[in-house]
Protein backbone atom coordinates (compact mmCIF):
# COMPACT_ATOMS: atom_id res chain seq x y z
CA UNK A 1 0.00 0.00 0.00
CA UNK A 2 1.46 3.71 -0.53
CA UNK A 3 0.21 5.89 1.78
CA UNK A 4 0.89 9.73 1.31
CA UNK A 5 1.19 12.01 4.51
CA UNK A 6 0.26 15.63 3.45
CA UNK A 7 2.37 17.65 6.87
CA UNK A 8 2.45 20.79 7.82
CA UNK A 9 5.52 23.29 9.50
CA UNK A 10 4.07 25.26 12.41
CA UNK A 11 5.82 27.56 14.70
CA UNK A 12 6.42 25.51 18.25
CA UNK A 13 3.55 25.75 20.66
CA UNK A 14 5.61 27.69 23.26
CA UNK A 15 6.58 30.23 20.71
CA UNK A 16 6.51 33.83 21.79
CA UNK A 17 4.18 34.91 18.99
CA UNK A 18 4.58 38.67 18.38
CA UNK A 19 2.46 40.48 15.23
CA UNK A 20 4.25 41.74 12.38
CA UNK A 21 4.51 45.90 12.14
CA UNK A 22 1.24 46.04 9.39
CA UNK A 23 -0.61 43.89 11.69
CA UNK A 24 -0.98 41.22 8.23
CA UNK A 25 0.77 38.32 10.37
CA UNK A 26 3.36 37.11 12.72
CA UNK A 27 6.93 38.03 13.00
CA UNK A 28 8.87 34.98 11.83
CA UNK A 29 12.29 36.22 12.98
CA UNK A 30 13.42 34.00 15.49
CA UNK A 31 10.85 31.25 15.26
CA UNK A 32 11.44 27.99 15.86
CA UNK A 33 9.11 25.85 14.16
CA UNK A 34 7.83 22.03 14.28
CA UNK A 35 5.75 19.22 12.25
CA UNK A 36 1.82 20.19 12.94
CA UNK A 37 0.92 18.30 16.11
CA UNK A 38 -1.74 16.38 14.12
CA UNK A 39 -0.01 15.49 11.22
CA UNK A 40 2.80 14.03 13.62
CA UNK A 41 -0.09 11.02 14.41
CA UNK A 42 -1.34 10.91 10.49
CA UNK A 43 2.77 9.92 10.28
CA UNK A 44 2.39 7.38 12.90
CA UNK A 45 -0.74 5.62 11.89
CA UNK A 46 0.98 4.93 8.13
CA UNK A 47 4.06 4.25 9.45
CA UNK A 48 2.13 1.35 11.73
CA UNK A 49 0.09 0.71 8.37
CA UNK A 50 2.93 -0.01 6.52
CA UNK A 51 4.87 -1.97 9.44
CA UNK A 52 1.53 -4.00 9.18
CA UNK A 53 0.39 -4.20 5.35
CA UNK A 54 4.09 -3.48 3.73
CA UNK A 55 4.51 -0.82 1.06
CA UNK A 56 5.78 3.06 1.16
CA UNK A 57 5.08 6.03 2.84
CA UNK A 58 5.55 9.31 1.09
CA UNK A 59 5.45 12.33 3.20
CA UNK A 60 4.61 15.76 1.67
CA UNK A 61 5.06 19.53 2.59
CA UNK A 62 4.73 22.89 0.82
CA UNK A 63 6.39 25.80 1.90
CA UNK A 64 9.78 27.62 2.13
CA UNK A 65 12.98 25.81 2.30
CA UNK A 66 12.83 25.70 6.18
CA UNK A 67 10.33 22.91 5.66
CA UNK A 68 12.70 20.58 4.63
CA UNK A 69 13.91 20.07 8.25
CA UNK A 70 10.30 18.61 9.41
CA UNK A 71 10.43 16.47 6.14
CA UNK A 72 13.95 15.19 7.09
CA UNK A 73 12.07 14.51 10.92
CA UNK A 74 9.62 12.41 9.03
CA UNK A 75 12.65 10.69 7.25
CA UNK A 76 14.05 10.08 10.34
CA UNK A 77 11.04 8.57 12.30
CA UNK A 78 10.76 5.68 9.36
CA UNK A 79 9.15 7.79 6.24
CA UNK A 80 10.68 6.28 2.54
CA UNK A 81 10.77 9.37 0.70
CA UNK A 82 10.06 12.96 0.96
CA UNK A 83 8.29 15.83 -1.79
CA UNK A 84 8.89 19.27 -1.25
CA UNK A 85 6.48 21.38 -2.83
CA UNK A 86 8.48 24.86 -2.65
CA UNK A 87 6.48 27.84 -2.27
CA UNK A 88 7.41 31.11 -0.29
CA UNK A 89 3.62 32.60 -0.99
CA UNK A 90 1.91 30.46 0.63
CA UNK A 91 0.38 33.25 2.80
CA UNK A 92 -1.08 34.82 -0.07
CA UNK A 93 -2.61 31.10 -1.32
CA UNK A 94 -6.37 30.15 0.89
CA UNK A 95 -6.82 26.70 1.49
CA UNK A 96 -8.37 26.02 -1.99
CA UNK A 97 -5.05 27.24 -3.23
CA UNK A 98 -2.56 24.99 -1.46
CA UNK A 99 -4.88 21.90 -1.66
CA UNK A 100 -4.71 22.48 -5.01
CA UNK A 101 -0.68 22.28 -4.88
CA UNK A 102 -0.95 19.06 -2.89
CA UNK A 103 -3.46 17.51 -5.27
CA UNK A 104 -0.90 18.24 -8.24
CA UNK A 105 2.17 16.18 -6.44
CA UNK A 106 -0.30 13.53 -5.05
CA UNK A 107 -2.05 12.74 -8.38
CA UNK A 108 1.61 12.34 -9.67
CA UNK A 109 2.32 9.81 -7.12
CA UNK A 110 -1.14 7.58 -7.37
CA UNK A 111 -1.48 6.91 -3.46
CA UNK A 112 -3.88 4.27 -2.29
CA UNK A 113 -4.41 6.27 0.80
CA UNK A 114 -3.75 10.16 1.60
CA UNK A 115 -3.31 11.02 5.25
CA UNK A 116 -3.34 14.47 7.34
CA UNK A 117 -4.21 15.89 9.98
CA UNK A 118 -7.24 17.08 11.20
CA UNK A 119 -6.31 20.44 11.69
CA UNK A 120 -3.40 22.90 11.61
CA UNK A 121 -1.91 24.38 15.02
CA UNK A 122 -1.63 27.79 13.45
CA UNK A 123 -4.43 28.40 11.58
CA UNK A 124 -6.76 25.86 12.50
CA UNK A 125 -9.19 25.72 9.54
CA UNK A 126 -9.75 22.06 9.94
CA UNK A 127 -10.38 21.53 5.70
CA UNK A 128 -7.33 20.99 4.09
CA UNK A 129 -7.24 17.69 3.80
CA UNK A 130 -11.24 17.17 2.86
CA UNK A 131 -10.63 19.57 0.51
CA UNK A 132 -7.75 17.76 -0.50
CA UNK A 133 -9.90 14.97 -0.97
CA UNK A 134 -12.74 16.98 -3.16
CA UNK A 135 -10.00 18.47 -5.52
CA UNK A 136 -8.95 14.66 -6.12
CA UNK A 137 -12.24 12.78 -6.38
CA UNK A 138 -11.61 10.18 -3.98
CA UNK A 139 -13.94 9.51 -0.55
CA UNK A 140 -12.66 11.18 2.43
CA UNK A 141 -13.51 10.55 6.42
CA UNK A 142 -12.51 12.65 9.39
CA UNK A 143 -11.19 12.66 12.66
CA UNK A 144 -10.28 8.77 12.45
CA UNK A 145 -9.07 6.84 15.76
CA UNK A 146 -8.09 3.86 13.89
CA UNK A 147 -7.79 2.47 10.70
CA UNK A 148 -8.02 -1.14 9.60
CA UNK A 149 -7.47 -2.52 5.63
CA UNK A 150 -10.31 -4.93 5.18
CA UNK A 151 -10.96 -6.24 1.91
CA UNK A 152 -12.10 -3.91 -0.74
CA UNK A 153 -10.80 -0.86 1.34
CA UNK A 154 -10.82 0.48 4.35
CA UNK A 155 -12.71 0.14 8.13
CA UNK A 156 -12.46 3.04 10.28
CA UNK A 157 -13.03 4.31 13.40
CA UNK A 158 -14.67 8.00 13.28
CA UNK A 159 -14.62 10.14 16.60
CA UNK A 160 -18.21 11.63 17.04
CA UNK A 161 -19.01 14.36 19.83
CA UNK A 162 -19.58 13.64 23.61
CA UNK A 163 -17.59 10.72 23.43
CA UNK A 164 -19.43 8.56 20.75
CA UNK A 165 -18.01 6.88 18.11
CA UNK A 166 -18.49 5.45 14.46
CA UNK A 167 -17.03 2.88 12.16
CA UNK A 168 -16.89 3.98 8.93
CA UNK A 169 -15.99 1.37 5.44
CA UNK A 170 -14.76 2.81 2.53
CA UNK A 171 -13.23 1.93 -1.12
CA UNK A 172 -9.82 2.97 -2.28
CA UNK A 173 -7.96 5.42 -2.88
CA UNK A 174 -9.54 7.46 0.00
CA UNK A 175 -8.14 10.47 2.46
CA UNK A 176 -8.56 10.42 5.95
CA UNK A 177 -7.71 13.10 8.56
CA UNK A 178 -6.47 11.66 12.03
CA UNK A 179 -6.87 12.61 15.24
CA UNK A 180 -4.56 12.56 18.01
CA UNK A 181 -4.34 9.71 20.84
CA UNK A 182 -4.91 6.51 18.38
CA UNK A 183 -1.71 5.94 18.79
CA UNK A 184 1.82 6.71 20.70
CA UNK A 185 3.77 8.86 18.73
CA UNK A 186 7.90 7.12 18.25
CA UNK A 187 10.54 9.59 18.39
CA UNK A 188 13.47 9.53 15.39
CA UNK A 189 15.95 6.77 16.75
CA UNK A 190 19.90 7.51 16.06
CA UNK A 191 19.79 4.63 13.13
CA UNK A 192 17.02 6.77 11.83
CA UNK A 193 18.62 10.27 11.76
CA UNK A 194 21.55 8.58 10.15
CA UNK A 195 19.60 6.94 7.36
CA UNK A 196 17.03 9.90 6.67
CA UNK A 197 20.47 11.73 5.01
CA UNK A 198 20.37 8.80 2.35
CA UNK A 199 16.85 8.40 1.86
CA UNK A 200 15.15 10.44 -1.35
CA UNK A 201 13.86 13.94 -1.07
CA UNK A 202 12.54 15.32 -4.36
CA UNK A 203 12.17 19.33 -4.55
CA UNK A 204 9.10 20.46 -6.65
CA UNK A 205 8.43 24.32 -7.76
CA UNK A 206 4.90 25.01 -6.90
CA UNK A 207 2.97 26.37 -9.79
CA UNK A 208 1.54 30.08 -9.52
CA UNK A 209 -1.85 30.89 -7.98
CA UNK A 210 -4.28 30.20 -10.42
CA UNK A 211 -6.95 31.59 -9.11
CA UNK A 212 -7.47 34.78 -6.92
CA UNK A 213 -8.08 33.72 -3.31
CA UNK A 214 -11.88 32.86 -2.04
CA UNK A 215 -10.74 34.13 1.58
CA UNK A 216 -8.52 36.65 2.37
CA UNK A 217 -7.08 36.76 5.92
CA UNK A 218 -6.93 40.64 6.90
CA UNK A 219 -5.22 41.43 9.91
CA UNK A 220 -4.20 39.22 12.95
CA UNK A 221 -4.23 40.95 16.60
CA UNK A 222 -3.96 40.22 20.51
CA UNK A 223 -7.43 39.03 21.61
CA UNK A 224 -9.36 41.41 23.69
CA UNK A 225 -10.03 40.29 27.43
CA UNK A 226 -13.04 38.37 27.72
CA UNK A 227 -13.40 38.67 31.47
CA UNK A 228 -11.15 41.35 33.51
CA UNK A 229 -8.39 38.80 35.12
CA UNK A 230 -7.12 39.02 38.57
CA UNK A 231 -3.75 38.50 38.40
CA UNK A 232 -1.82 37.25 42.02
CA UNK A 233 1.60 37.15 42.45
CA UNK A 234 4.05 36.76 45.61
CA UNK A 235 5.71 33.85 46.94
CA UNK A 236 4.08 30.46 46.06
CA UNK A 237 2.87 30.54 49.82
CA UNK A 238 1.66 33.94 49.67
CA UNK A 239 -0.41 33.33 46.26
CA UNK A 240 -2.29 29.90 48.35
CA UNK A 241 -3.62 32.55 50.80
CA UNK A 242 -4.76 34.82 48.48
CA UNK A 243 -6.36 31.94 46.22
CA UNK A 244 -7.59 30.41 49.82
CA UNK A 245 -9.44 33.81 50.45
CA UNK A 246 -11.36 33.69 47.12
CA UNK A 247 -11.95 29.86 46.95
CA UNK A 248 -13.75 30.62 50.67
CA UNK A 249 -15.42 34.17 50.25
CA UNK A 250 -16.00 34.65 46.34
CA UNK A 251 -16.54 30.99 44.90
CA UNK A 252 -17.57 29.67 48.75
CA UNK A 253 -15.43 26.19 47.51
CA UNK A 254 -14.08 25.71 51.16
CA UNK B 1 -27.85 35.80 -5.56
CA UNK B 2 -28.98 37.16 -2.16
CA UNK B 3 -30.13 35.97 1.40
CA UNK B 4 -28.48 34.25 4.88
CA UNK B 5 -28.91 30.60 4.56
CA UNK B 6 -28.38 28.00 7.41
CA UNK B 7 -28.06 24.60 7.60
CA UNK B 8 -29.11 23.17 11.22
CA UNK B 9 -27.94 19.71 12.01
CA UNK B 10 -30.05 17.19 13.63
CA UNK B 11 -29.88 13.58 14.57
CA UNK B 12 -33.02 11.44 14.00
CA UNK B 13 -35.51 14.23 14.83
CA UNK B 14 -33.45 15.63 17.66
CA UNK B 15 -31.28 19.15 17.11
CA UNK B 16 -27.62 19.57 17.52
CA UNK B 17 -27.60 21.87 20.27
CA UNK B 18 -25.42 23.85 18.23
CA UNK B 19 -27.83 24.50 15.21
CA UNK B 20 -29.84 27.08 17.34
CA UNK B 21 -26.43 29.59 17.74
CA UNK B 22 -26.05 29.30 14.11
CA UNK B 23 -29.68 30.35 13.09
CA UNK B 24 -29.12 33.63 15.89
CA UNK B 25 -25.62 34.08 13.79
CA UNK B 26 -27.45 33.79 10.75
CA UNK B 27 -30.42 36.31 11.76
CA UNK B 28 -28.56 38.51 12.86
CA UNK B 29 -26.01 38.53 9.99
CA UNK B 30 -28.67 38.47 7.66
CA UNK B 31 -30.04 42.30 9.14
CA UNK B 32 -26.52 43.59 9.21
CA UNK B 33 -26.69 43.11 5.35
CA UNK B 34 -30.29 44.28 5.00
CA UNK B 35 -31.22 40.29 3.70
CA UNK B 36 -33.79 37.79 4.52
CA UNK B 37 -32.55 34.61 6.36
CA UNK B 38 -33.70 31.14 5.29
CA UNK B 39 -32.84 27.55 7.62
CA UNK B 40 -32.43 24.12 6.12
CA UNK B 41 -33.07 20.54 7.67
CA UNK B 42 -31.59 17.99 6.16
CA UNK B 43 -31.69 13.73 7.26
CA UNK B 44 -33.97 11.44 8.84
CA UNK B 45 -36.61 12.87 11.50
CA UNK B 46 -35.78 16.53 10.00
CA UNK B 47 -39.67 16.55 9.17
CA UNK B 48 -40.46 16.50 12.88
CA UNK B 49 -38.85 19.24 13.41
CA UNK B 50 -39.88 21.67 10.50
CA UNK B 51 -42.79 23.07 12.12
CA UNK B 52 -40.68 24.24 15.28
CA UNK B 53 -38.63 26.12 12.66
CA UNK B 54 -41.44 27.59 11.43
CA UNK B 55 -41.73 29.76 14.35
CA UNK B 56 -39.31 31.24 13.81
CA UNK B 57 -38.12 34.87 11.79
CA UNK B 58 -37.23 33.12 8.47
CA UNK B 59 -38.39 33.57 4.86
CA UNK B 60 -38.31 29.71 4.23
CA UNK B 61 -38.01 26.78 5.82
CA UNK B 62 -35.97 23.71 3.74
CA UNK B 63 -36.86 20.07 4.15
CA UNK B 64 -34.18 18.48 2.44
CA UNK B 65 -35.35 15.40 2.20
CA UNK B 66 -34.39 11.73 0.42
CA UNK B 67 -34.19 7.96 1.44
CA UNK B 68 -30.22 8.12 0.91
CA UNK B 69 -29.93 10.88 3.16
CA UNK B 70 -31.72 9.09 6.29
CA UNK B 71 -27.74 7.81 7.79
CA UNK B 72 -25.35 10.63 7.15
CA UNK B 73 -22.65 10.77 4.55
CA UNK B 74 -20.47 12.88 3.18
CA UNK B 75 -20.95 11.96 -0.12
CA UNK B 76 -25.00 12.33 0.19
CA UNK B 77 -24.83 15.48 2.10
CA UNK B 78 -22.66 17.12 -0.22
CA UNK B 79 -24.80 16.18 -3.06
CA UNK B 80 -28.18 17.12 -2.01
CA UNK B 81 -26.90 20.56 -0.20
CA UNK B 82 -24.82 21.45 -3.64
CA UNK B 83 -27.83 20.79 -5.35
CA UNK B 84 -29.77 23.51 -2.21
CA UNK B 85 -27.59 26.31 -2.42
CA UNK B 86 -27.63 26.33 -5.98
CA UNK B 87 -31.46 26.56 -6.16
CA UNK B 88 -31.90 29.14 -3.48
CA UNK B 89 -28.32 31.23 -4.39
CA UNK B 90 -28.14 32.30 -0.81
CA UNK B 91 -24.89 35.21 -0.53
CA UNK B 92 -23.83 33.15 2.67
CA UNK B 93 -24.33 29.98 4.31
CA UNK B 94 -24.21 29.02 7.91
CA UNK B 95 -23.26 26.22 9.96
CA UNK B 96 -22.75 25.37 13.20
CA UNK B 97 -18.92 24.09 14.25
CA UNK B 98 -19.50 20.69 14.82
CA UNK B 99 -17.87 17.06 14.08
CA UNK B 100 -20.11 16.41 11.17
CA UNK B 101 -19.78 20.06 9.97
CA UNK B 102 -15.95 19.98 9.61
CA UNK B 103 -16.54 16.54 7.55
CA UNK B 104 -18.66 17.94 4.62
CA UNK B 105 -18.76 21.41 4.77
CA UNK B 106 -15.21 22.17 3.39
CA UNK B 107 -16.03 19.54 0.71
CA UNK B 108 -19.41 21.40 -0.36
CA UNK B 109 -17.63 24.83 -0.31
CA UNK B 110 -14.83 23.46 -2.79
CA UNK B 111 -17.89 22.69 -5.29
CA UNK B 112 -18.53 26.14 -5.43
CA UNK B 113 -14.77 27.32 -5.31
CA UNK B 114 -15.32 28.78 -1.97
CA UNK B 115 -13.60 28.08 0.70
CA UNK B 116 -15.03 27.76 4.43
CA UNK B 117 -14.60 30.42 7.22
CA UNK B 118 -14.55 28.16 10.02
CA UNK B 119 -15.08 28.16 13.34
CA UNK B 120 -15.86 32.02 13.42
CA UNK B 121 -15.96 33.95 16.73
CA UNK B 122 -17.60 37.21 16.00
CA UNK B 123 -18.92 38.95 13.38
CA UNK B 124 -18.32 42.24 12.38
CA UNK B 125 -19.92 44.68 9.56
CA UNK B 126 -18.20 44.19 6.40
CA UNK B 127 -18.65 41.05 6.71
CA UNK B 128 -15.37 40.83 9.07
CA UNK B 129 -15.82 37.58 10.15
CA UNK B 130 -13.38 37.00 13.55
CA UNK B 131 -11.67 33.68 13.77
CA UNK B 132 -8.75 32.22 16.32
CA UNK B 133 -5.41 31.64 15.33
CA UNK B 134 -2.25 29.82 16.96
CA UNK B 135 -4.82 27.69 19.12
CA UNK B 136 -6.39 31.01 20.04
CA UNK B 137 -3.19 33.34 20.92
CA UNK B 138 -4.13 35.81 18.33
CA UNK B 139 -7.13 37.10 16.56
CA UNK B 140 -7.76 37.47 12.49
CA UNK B 141 -9.87 39.09 10.74
CA UNK B 142 -10.94 37.37 7.64
CA UNK B 143 -13.11 38.49 4.61
CA UNK B 144 -14.70 37.16 1.65
CA UNK B 145 -12.98 37.46 -1.54
CA UNK B 146 -14.96 35.06 -3.94
CA UNK B 147 -17.60 35.40 -6.27
CA UNK B 148 -19.62 32.59 -5.38
CA UNK B 149 -21.40 32.41 -1.93
CA UNK B 150 -19.22 32.57 1.30
CA UNK B 151 -19.28 29.57 3.51
CA UNK B 152 -19.20 30.23 7.59
CA UNK B 153 -19.87 28.05 10.53
CA UNK B 154 -20.02 29.40 14.13
CA UNK B 155 -18.04 28.46 16.87
CA UNK B 156 -19.96 26.84 20.02
CA UNK B 157 -21.08 29.62 22.40
CA UNK B 158 -20.02 32.18 20.13
CA UNK B 159 -24.24 33.14 19.27
CA UNK B 160 -27.02 32.62 22.05
CA UNK B 161 -29.57 30.23 20.98
CA UNK B 162 -32.48 32.92 22.93
CA UNK B 163 -31.18 35.29 20.34
CA UNK B 164 -33.01 33.87 17.67
CA UNK B 165 -35.97 35.78 17.02
CA UNK B 166 -39.40 34.13 16.34
CA UNK B 167 -41.76 35.05 13.32
CA UNK B 168 -43.26 33.00 10.75
CA UNK B 169 -42.04 30.60 8.11
CA UNK B 170 -43.30 28.28 5.57
CA UNK B 171 -42.17 25.51 5.30
CA UNK B 172 -41.28 23.91 2.00
CA UNK B 173 -40.12 20.43 1.03
CA UNK B 174 -36.76 20.02 -1.13
CA UNK B 175 -36.21 16.56 -2.85
CA UNK B 176 -32.42 16.36 -3.82
CA UNK B 177 -31.44 14.44 -7.22
CA UNK B 178 -29.41 11.57 -5.71
CA UNK B 179 -28.29 8.06 -6.80
CA UNK B 180 -27.04 5.46 -4.78
CA UNK B 181 -23.58 4.92 -6.39
CA UNK B 182 -22.65 8.63 -5.47
CA UNK B 183 -22.32 7.49 -1.50
CA UNK B 184 -18.89 5.31 -1.57
CA UNK B 185 -19.10 5.37 2.19
CA UNK B 186 -20.56 2.92 4.61
CA UNK B 187 -21.02 4.28 8.09
CA UNK B 188 -21.72 1.90 11.21
CA UNK B 189 -24.27 2.85 13.98
CA UNK B 190 -22.89 5.50 16.31
CA UNK B 191 -21.49 3.61 19.55
CA UNK B 192 -20.16 4.35 22.99
CA UNK B 193 -16.81 2.89 24.10
CA UNK B 194 -18.04 2.14 28.02
CA UNK B 195 -20.86 3.67 29.89
CA UNK B 196 -19.32 7.18 31.38
CA UNK B 197 -19.18 6.98 34.41
CA UNK B 198 -17.50 9.94 35.57
CA UNK B 199 -19.95 12.92 35.03
CA UNK B 200 -17.89 16.27 35.02
CA UNK B 201 -20.97 17.97 33.66
CA UNK B 202 -22.79 17.76 37.00
CA UNK B 203 -19.49 18.33 39.04
CA UNK B 204 -19.43 21.85 40.82
CA UNK B 205 -15.71 21.94 41.30
CA UNK B 206 -13.56 20.23 38.82
CA UNK B 207 -9.41 20.70 39.04
CA UNK B 208 -8.10 20.37 35.82
CA UNK B 209 -4.90 19.81 34.18
CA UNK B 210 -2.68 20.02 31.26
CA UNK B 211 0.59 19.69 29.05
CA UNK B 212 2.37 21.96 31.68
CA UNK B 213 2.41 18.83 34.42
CA UNK B 214 5.17 17.39 31.84
CA UNK B 215 4.85 13.59 32.74
CA UNK B 216 2.55 11.47 34.02
CA UNK B 217 3.94 11.04 37.72
CA UNK B 218 3.50 14.86 38.24
CA UNK B 219 -0.27 14.10 38.28
CA UNK B 220 -0.66 13.33 41.80
CA UNK B 221 0.56 16.49 42.38
CA UNK B 222 -3.00 17.97 41.26
CA UNK B 223 -4.74 15.15 42.43
CA UNK B 224 -4.06 16.17 45.68
CA UNK B 225 -5.27 19.52 45.41
CA UNK B 226 -8.89 18.28 43.62
CA UNK B 227 -9.10 15.61 47.06
CA UNK B 228 -8.37 18.49 49.12
CA UNK B 229 -10.73 20.57 47.56
CA UNK B 230 -13.53 18.01 47.01
CA UNK B 231 -13.43 18.51 43.61
CA UNK B 232 -13.19 16.68 40.39
CA UNK B 233 -10.15 16.05 38.32
CA UNK B 234 -10.51 16.40 34.63
CA UNK B 235 -7.70 16.86 31.75
CA UNK B 236 -7.49 18.40 28.37
CA UNK B 237 -6.65 16.01 25.54
CA UNK B 238 -2.75 15.81 24.98
CA UNK B 239 -3.19 14.69 28.94
CA UNK B 240 -6.11 11.80 27.96
CA UNK B 241 -4.31 10.86 24.60
CA UNK B 242 -1.10 10.06 26.48
CA UNK B 243 -3.04 7.60 28.92
CA UNK B 244 -2.28 9.68 31.63
CA UNK B 245 -5.91 9.68 32.77
CA UNK B 246 -8.87 8.11 31.29
CA UNK B 247 -10.52 9.88 28.32
CA UNK B 248 -13.90 10.12 29.97
CA UNK B 249 -11.74 13.10 32.36
CA UNK B 250 -11.18 15.35 29.37
CA UNK B 251 -12.80 18.41 29.02
CA UNK B 252 -13.41 19.95 25.28
CA UNK B 253 -14.95 19.83 22.16
CA UNK B 254 -13.90 16.10 21.72
CA UNK B 255 -14.74 15.67 25.89
CA UNK B 256 -17.45 16.19 28.36
CA UNK B 257 -18.66 19.87 28.32
CA UNK B 258 -18.92 21.50 31.90
CA UNK B 259 -20.25 24.17 33.67
CA UNK B 260 -18.77 24.00 37.47
CA UNK B 261 -19.03 26.37 39.91
CA UNK B 262 -15.30 26.59 39.84
CA UNK B 263 -13.01 25.32 37.24
CA UNK B 264 -8.79 25.69 38.33
CA UNK B 265 -6.98 25.01 35.67
CA UNK B 266 -3.55 23.98 36.58
CA UNK B 267 -0.86 23.45 33.25
CA UNK B 268 -3.84 24.11 30.77
CA UNK B 269 -2.99 26.54 28.16
CA UNK B 270 -6.18 27.23 26.57
CA UNK B 271 -6.56 25.85 22.95
CA UNK B 272 -9.87 26.46 21.30
CA UNK B 273 -11.09 22.69 21.57
CA UNK B 274 -10.78 22.95 25.41
CA UNK B 275 -12.01 26.42 26.28
CA UNK B 276 -15.11 25.40 24.11
CA UNK B 277 -15.53 22.74 26.80
CA UNK B 278 -15.25 25.11 29.93
CA UNK B 279 -16.35 28.12 28.92
CA UNK B 280 -19.77 27.89 30.80
CA UNK B 281 -17.47 27.66 34.34
CA UNK B 282 -18.66 30.24 37.01
CA UNK B 283 -15.24 31.00 38.27
CA UNK B 284 -12.29 30.37 36.16
CA UNK B 285 -8.93 30.29 38.56
CA UNK B 286 -5.42 29.77 36.16
CA UNK B 287 -2.19 28.31 37.02
CA UNK B 288 0.23 28.56 33.98
CA UNK B 289 4.08 29.40 33.31
CA UNK B 290 2.99 31.33 29.91
CA UNK B 291 1.42 34.76 30.86
CA UNK B 292 0.04 34.53 27.11
CA UNK B 293 -1.54 31.43 27.46
CA UNK B 294 -4.98 31.90 26.13
CA UNK B 295 -6.54 30.28 29.54
CA UNK B 296 -5.63 34.05 30.86
CA UNK B 297 -8.17 35.66 28.57
CA UNK B 298 -11.27 33.40 30.44
CA UNK B 299 -9.98 33.54 33.70
CA UNK B 300 -10.96 35.59 36.56
CA UNK B 301 -8.27 34.76 39.07
CA UNK B 302 -4.27 34.34 37.00
CA UNK B 303 -1.43 33.00 38.32
CA UNK B 304 1.66 32.91 36.36
CA UNK B 305 4.18 30.78 38.00
CA UNK B 306 5.32 27.11 38.56
CA UNK B 307 3.31 24.71 39.26
CA UNK B 308 4.97 22.46 41.26
CA UNK B 309 6.06 25.28 43.18
CA UNK B 310 2.34 26.75 43.64
CA UNK B 311 -0.01 24.01 43.25
CA UNK B 312 1.38 22.02 46.56
CA UNK B 313 1.11 25.24 48.81
CA UNK B 314 -2.21 25.59 47.34
CA UNK B 315 -2.74 22.38 48.65
CA UNK B 316 -1.80 23.04 51.48
CA UNK B 317 -3.37 25.89 52.34
CA UNK B 318 -6.69 24.40 51.20
CA UNK B 319 -6.43 22.02 53.71
CA UNK B 320 -5.18 23.90 56.50
CA UNK B 321 -8.40 26.18 55.83
CA UNK B 322 -10.93 23.41 55.83
CA UNK B 323 -9.36 22.04 59.24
Amino acid sequence: MKILVAIKQVPERDAQISVTSDGKWIDESGLSYTINEPDAYALEEALQLREKNGGEVVVLCAGPERVTSTLREALAKGADRAIHIEADDLGERDTLGIAQLLADAARDESPDLILTGLQSDDLGLGQTGVVLAELLGIPHATIIMQVEVISGGLKVKRELEDGWFQHVEMPLPALLTIQSGGNKLRYATLMGIKKAKTKETKTVQAAAAATAQAITLERVYLPEKQKKTEMLTGTPAEIADKLVEKLKFEVRAI
Amino acid sequence: MSGVLVLMEQHGGKWNRMSFEALAAGQQLAAKLGTECSAALIGEGAATLASELAGKKLTKVFNVQHALLHTYTSDGYVTALEQLVKQVGPTHVVLPHTYQVRDFAPALATRFRQVLISDVIAVHDGPVFVRQLLQGKLNADYRHAGTGPCFVSVQAGTFRAEAVEAGTATAEDFTPQLEASQIRNKPGEPFREAAQTVDLSAAPLIVSVGRGIGEQENIGIVEELATALGAELAASRPICDNGWLPMERQVGSSGQTVSPKLYLSVGISGAIQHLVGMKGSKTVIAINKDENAPIFEVADYGVVGDLFEIVPALTKAVRAAKS
